[in-house]
């Protein structure tokens, strides 16, 4: 059913189309940065797509690829009922980097074409630190004006915390164990990722079982 | 009228009644004070997650289990409330607003860590989450469970109630944790080398061993 709107699509924007995948009905296209609007608005406007309902916009990390984040649009069909999925990859913004064509960071905003599109984007810039221009009000949605990064970022530290309020320092406080130890509960480890390392592996972080005890006992 | 008793070990105090109406009692002005205290909570409920909803099973008709404890009323202004269930996760961003309740409320005021993630942050081991309350704000009783059973509950309450009663008023403490796996293993270990597994003995082998053992030699007598 939206393999019509994938159709569509190519058909349009040709070149501009980097990829598109379909699973069961589920397709997804990949579009250059640069048509990334035109793209999301011929999807709104054009007859046979009709995609009326915005459904999500999210982003996902991928340290190891060059272009580091894949911005992801869901979109539905309220009368045709159909989905399509629209990705977009997009370099990391380094600081004090002149703007390089070649390597786009940011895309506009699509809260002028879905205005539910709003808070999803301030969303994703907060977890991601991806900015959307001609946002009109890209502020943190989540987090705290006061936190320092992003967090859903892989090379976010997994146990980095920024408190609001100062803890507190009583006999109470002080003398209590973290609820979790190391690595537990967390099957990935809780070492910093190693961005763009084409070595890493699940192997690479070795067994927490076979590190001896923190203080220097053998276990009875 | 009842007894009331001291249970912070001093002398038990005991009030009693002689004919229908005519009467006296002796007790302490302390004893009397908590014992009219731990039976008068009124409870502001900040809550804030899920276990709201055990929460509410709580004061259901099966449990009643605030109501029957003297702790029926909720004051939705910590103004006028001196026992603040804290039930819920509490992030990082709603800390300040935590910390400025239980400010608000007078002396006497005590804190009740309900579930989980109220007392040491849960599962949410993340940048979101604040790693119990006692960060924040003293705590007089957790209660464990995601979420806590009604019993578990009521035992808490319970437990603050028999705090009020002896003027404690120092937080709880949670004691250090312990691997209960781990411990199993020990006795099981220690239980498996106590027995004569005789073909293994015989061939000079050390018997089973449950875990991991540090020393080869452990399974020897």
């Amino acid at each position: 059913m939206s393999a019509v709107v994938v159709e569509r699509v190519k058909a349009q924007f040709g070149s501009k189309v980097v990829e598109t995948t379909s699973f069961r009905g589920d397709e997804s296209i990949v579009v250059e940065p640069a048509a990334y609007y035109q793209v999301a608005k011929f999807l709104r406007d054009d007859p046979a797509c009709d995609m009326s309902m915005f459904i999500d916009i999210t982003a996902v990390d991928y340290p190891s690829r060059d272009a580091r984040f894949e911005l992801v649009l869901n979109l539905y069909s309220l009368h045709k009922a159909h989905r399509v999925r629209l990705k977009t990859r997009l370099f990391e913004a380094e600081q004090g980097e002149v703007a390089d064509a070649t390597r786009p960071t940011t895309v506009p905003t699509v809260s002028t074409l879905w205005a539910g599109a709003n808070w999803f984007e301030r969303e994703v810039w907060d977890m991601f630190g991806l900015k959307f221009e001609g946002h009109p009000d890209l502020r943190r949605l989540l987090l705290y004006e006061e936190f320092e990064g992003h967090p859903l970022r892989k090379d976010y530290s997994a146990d980095k915390t920024q408190p609001l309020m100062p803890y507190r320092s009583g006999p109470d406080v002080l003398g209590k164990q973290r609820p979790f130890l190391g690595d537990e509960g967390m099957p990935f480890g809780r070492k910093d990722w190693a961005p763009r390392d084409a070595s890493w592996s699940d192997d690479s972080l070795g067994d927490p079982e076979d590190a001896p005890p923190p203080d220097g006992t053998a276990p009875v | 009228m009842g007894e009331v008793r001291n249970t912070s070990g001093r002398e038990a105090v005991r009030v009693e009644v002689t004919g229908s109406e005519v009467g006296f009692a002796t007790t302490k002005f302390d004893a009397l004070l908590g014992w009219a205290r731990k039976w008068s909570l009124f409870q502001y409920p900040f809550v804030t997650a899920c276990c709201g909803m055990e929460f509410m099973s709580l004061n259901g008709p099966r449990f009643d289990g605030l109501a029957r404890f003297g702790a029926e009323a909720p004051r939705f202004s910590p103004r006028q409330a001196d026992l603040l269930w804290v039930v819920g996760t509490i992030s990082q961003k709603q800390a300040p607003a935590l910390k400025r309740i239980y400010e608000q409320m007078c002396d006497p005021k005590y804190v009740v860590a309900f579930g989980t993630c109220a007392s040491s942050g849960g599962f949410y081991d993340n940048y979101a989450t604040t790693p119990g309350i006692d960060k924040i704000i003293p705590v007089d009783v957790y209660i464990p469970g995601c979420p806590p059973r009604p019993e578990a509950v009521i035992d808490a309450l319970n437990l603050l109630q028999d705090k009020i009663a002896r003027g404690d008023r120092t937080p709880g403490v949670v004691k250090p944790r312990e691997d209960i796996v781990e411990r199993q293993l020990v006795t099981l270990r220690k239980s498996a080398t106590d027995l004569d597994y005789g073909p293994q003995r015989r061939s000079g082998e050390p018997p089973i061993t449950l875990g991991r053992t540090s020393d080869p030699k452990e399974g020897e007598r």
